[in-house]
């Protein structure tokens, strides 16, 4: 096998050379601490600064000082909800949404067993907000909304913008978990009311272990780490040099390919899409495709099970990954496929093909290939299927005894 | 990505006795909520002598399920109705060479296919009498239905208690939150409240031993188990009793004997039945440690 056909991005990315090239040197020669007066230090500090820079740029962001550098997207999610609870403590209740990372919904679950009101707003079975729903619970009881950018299983886009203004002018702090926009969709901070963001490296090409919380001047803060006065006290910890100078690299990249995954990735995603369509009866594509990042696809194949899709596209070295509870080790299938409202014998069957611009035109055709004797193949061993097609009324047909 | 065992793998990948047997005459049909997976496995039963002749499955669910499937039907092909019945969901999957433990209930549901396949061949109605609930431990797969309904049945108020019980937590510790949620939330059923600080609560009604009673009883209890080691040419004795640790020395075979933590237990296990309360048995190194 060779290296094999890639469309997990929404799970990790590749390291692109050119990241791995400059972040060498601060394993090596360029090893000092960035806090330190002498030359070796400095050497370092300035790598940041240069960092910092780059990152601020592809989120378009008004000041240096708002980037602050996290180990990782969790770490951004947290700091920034954690901050807002505890700089306003008059404030008890929190906007998100059903469909959230676990980085922000875990967190929220928690908060709400410690006393928190959690408003989880819900979406319809294309996985869109109902804005109205979300002005009727804006009031100064709230302390933060937090609401994705891109869902990372549908890749369907929130209207984030319009949903910060609406904080704004009602006096709400808005913090947004952009992890998967990141480098795909563009972002221009300073022409938004968006108080935080949290994106993380590895999704745009950068190496795990790093990841940033965009923080507005006068964004009234508190930290989650408190130490040494590394990113202005706001994250202390000594710095992860070599990731961070490859974090900005790679948003460098991000901003030079912006424009080709608006064109040739997604040129290639809906090639994917329609081929797989065609040639494979009883699947269907889950939330809003007309509103979505434009790497992602996400496809329901009904009466089969997600892991046994993945298993067997594995086998032919295909890598995607799916909804089903079975992946996960959870009990459930995706919380995002349920809140859509996705019929269980579909949930289950949910793959998600994301990918990025390493792929090509040649790995899209070997997948639209591929794809269909692999469903047929399961699908003869589901109690939901008949000779051609699923059994007439197959929930009546095939009605086990549940556990 | 699961760690699935070279046989898992040979089964999900080329599925024995895959699709419905032609002539069935037995048809079980059951799911797994925990999982989305459902089975109906179908037999060809001889009716003079109750031998399953064929065997056949379809599955809906991810590889462990299918595996198990076809592991199930490969397991009764050729045994009586009887002999079936006696297959359990360890069976199938020592058969498979181990599930990982959030995959056991592959195995479980495999087994309930076949109860139902063999009640509904007899003319009966299988019922299910086992819940499942979210994984708590990982270690030992023990899950929440069972932790709970254990805390009940035993009026259970510790995490250690629910340790000694189901052995959930006994392993990596990481369940521990969410063994306490479960106390938590069946303790506030019973107008109680958990206390992580808690000690366990007496097990046998009756009156409370002053100190020099309990440790009469202590040294009781292992006096009357000396014999048995020593008989091994192993010995143990008595060095102290703190709260609820109770601390011995192993010696003569026992020393470096591999089966020394499981003679401890055993020796634990006397001692709580003759004191009515829980200690724990530990060797009087473990005490040097603590100091």
């Amino acid at each position: 096998m060779t290296q094999g056909i890639y469309l997990d991005n929404n799970a990790t990315t590749m390291v692109s050379p050119a990241v791995v090239a400059v972040m060498l040197p601060f394993f090596t020669e360029q090893f000092g601490n960035p806090s330190s007066m002498h030359q070796f230090g400095n050497r370092v500090g300035l790598a940041l600064k240069q960092a910092r820079a780059q990152v601020q740029t592809l989120l378009g962001a008004e000041h240096d000082s708002e980037i602050v550098f996290t180990s990782c997207g969790t770490e951004s999610d947290s700091t920034a909800i954690l901050s807002a609870l505890r700089a306003q403590p008059e404030r008890k209740e929190i906007i998100t949404t059903v469909v959230e990372h676990a980085a922000v919904l875990a967190l929220c679950e928690q908060l709400e067993k410690e006393g928190y009101k959690i408003h989880r707003l819900k979406v319809d079975s294309r996985g869109r907000l109902d804005i109205h729903e979300y002005m009727d619970l804006l009031s100064d009881r709230v302390a933060i909304v937090s609401a994705m950018w891109a869902n990372n299983e549908s890749g369907t886009l929130f209207p984030v913008e319009e949903m910060a203004d609406l904080a704004r002018s009602a006096g709400v702090m808005f913090h947004t978990d952009a992890v998967q926009a990141v480098g795909k969709v563009p972002i221009n901070l300073k022409d938004t009311c968006i108080d935080m963001l949290s994106l993380s490296g590895h999704k745009l090409h950068a190496p795990k272990g790093v990841g940033v919380l965009y923080l507005r001047r006068n964004t009234r803060f508190r930290p989650l780490l408190r130490g040494g006065h590394q990113e202005r006290g706001r994250r202390a910890g000594t710095e992860n040099t070599a990731s961070i100078v490859a974090l900005g690299k790679a948003c460098e990249e991000a901003m030079q390919h912006m424009e080709y995954e608006k064109t040739a990735v997604r040129r290639m995603r809906d090639r994917l899409e329609r081929g797989i369509l065609a040639a494979v009866p009883h699947c269907f594509v889950t939330g809003d495709p007309n509103n979505r990042l434009p790497n992602t696809c996400n496809i329901a194949f009904e009466y089969i099970e997600g892991e046994a899709i993945l298993l067997l596209l594995n086998k032919q070295g295909i890598a995607a990954s799916s909804g089903s509870a079975c992946t996960s080790g959870s009990l459930e299938p995706s919380h995002v496929m349920r809140a859509m409202g996705i019929p269980f014998t579909a949930a289950h069957g949910t793959v998600r093909f994301s990918l990025s611009r390493y792929n090509t035109m040649d790995e899209v055709d070997q997948v639209i290939r591929a794809v269909p004797p692999i469903v047929a193949q399961l699908r003869k061993l589901s109690p939901y299927w008949g000779e051609n097609g699923p059994v007439t009324d197959p929930e009546r047909a095939f009605a086990p005894a549940y556990a | 990505m699961w760690d699935y065992s070279d046989k898992v793998k040979e089964h999900f990948f080329s599925p024995r006795n895959a699709g419905a047997v032609t002539g069935a005459n037995a048809v079980g049909e059951v799911g797994s909520l925990s999982c989305g997976d459902a089975l109906r496995l179908t037999l060809r039963v001889d009716p003079e002598t109750q031998i399953i002749k064929d065997a056949g499955f379809q599955t809906f669910g991810c590889g462990s399920a299918i595996a198990s499937s076809s592991a199930l039907t490969e397991i009764v092909k050729g045994m009586t109705l009887d002999q079936a019945l006696t297959v359990s969901n360890q069976d199938i999957a020592d058969f498979l060479d181990g599930l990982p433990p959030e995959k056991m209930h592959c195995s479980v549901m495999g087994r309930e296919a076949l109860q139902a396949a063999v009640a509904n061949y007899r003319g009966e109605v299988w019922k299910d009498d086992h819940e499942e609930g979210a994984l708590i431990c990982k270690c030992f797969a023990v899950d929440a239905v069972m932790i709970e309904e254990t805390i009940r049945a035993n009026a259970l108020s510790t995490v250690e208690d629910v340790t000694n019980y189901t052995k959930a937590g006994g392993g990596c510790s990481a369940c521990h939150e969410g063994v306490e949620e479960i106390l938590t939330r069946v303790l506030k059923e019973q107008g109680r409240v958990f206390d992580p600080t808690g000690a366990a609560p007496v097990l046998a009604k009756g009156k409370k031993l002053s100190n020099l009673q309990r440790i009469r009883r202590i040294e009781g209890a292992i006096e009357a188990i000396r014999p048995n080691l020593q008989r091994d040419r192993g010995d143990v004795e008595l060095v102290e009793v703190d709260g609820k640790n109770v601390y011995v020395n192993m010696t003569g075979a026992c020393v470096g004997c591999q089966m020394a933590s499981t003679t401890l237990d055993g020796i634990q296990q006397r001692i709580v039945e003759d004191l009515g309360e829980f200690v724990r048995v530990l060797p009087a190194s473990a005490m040097q440690h603590r100091a």
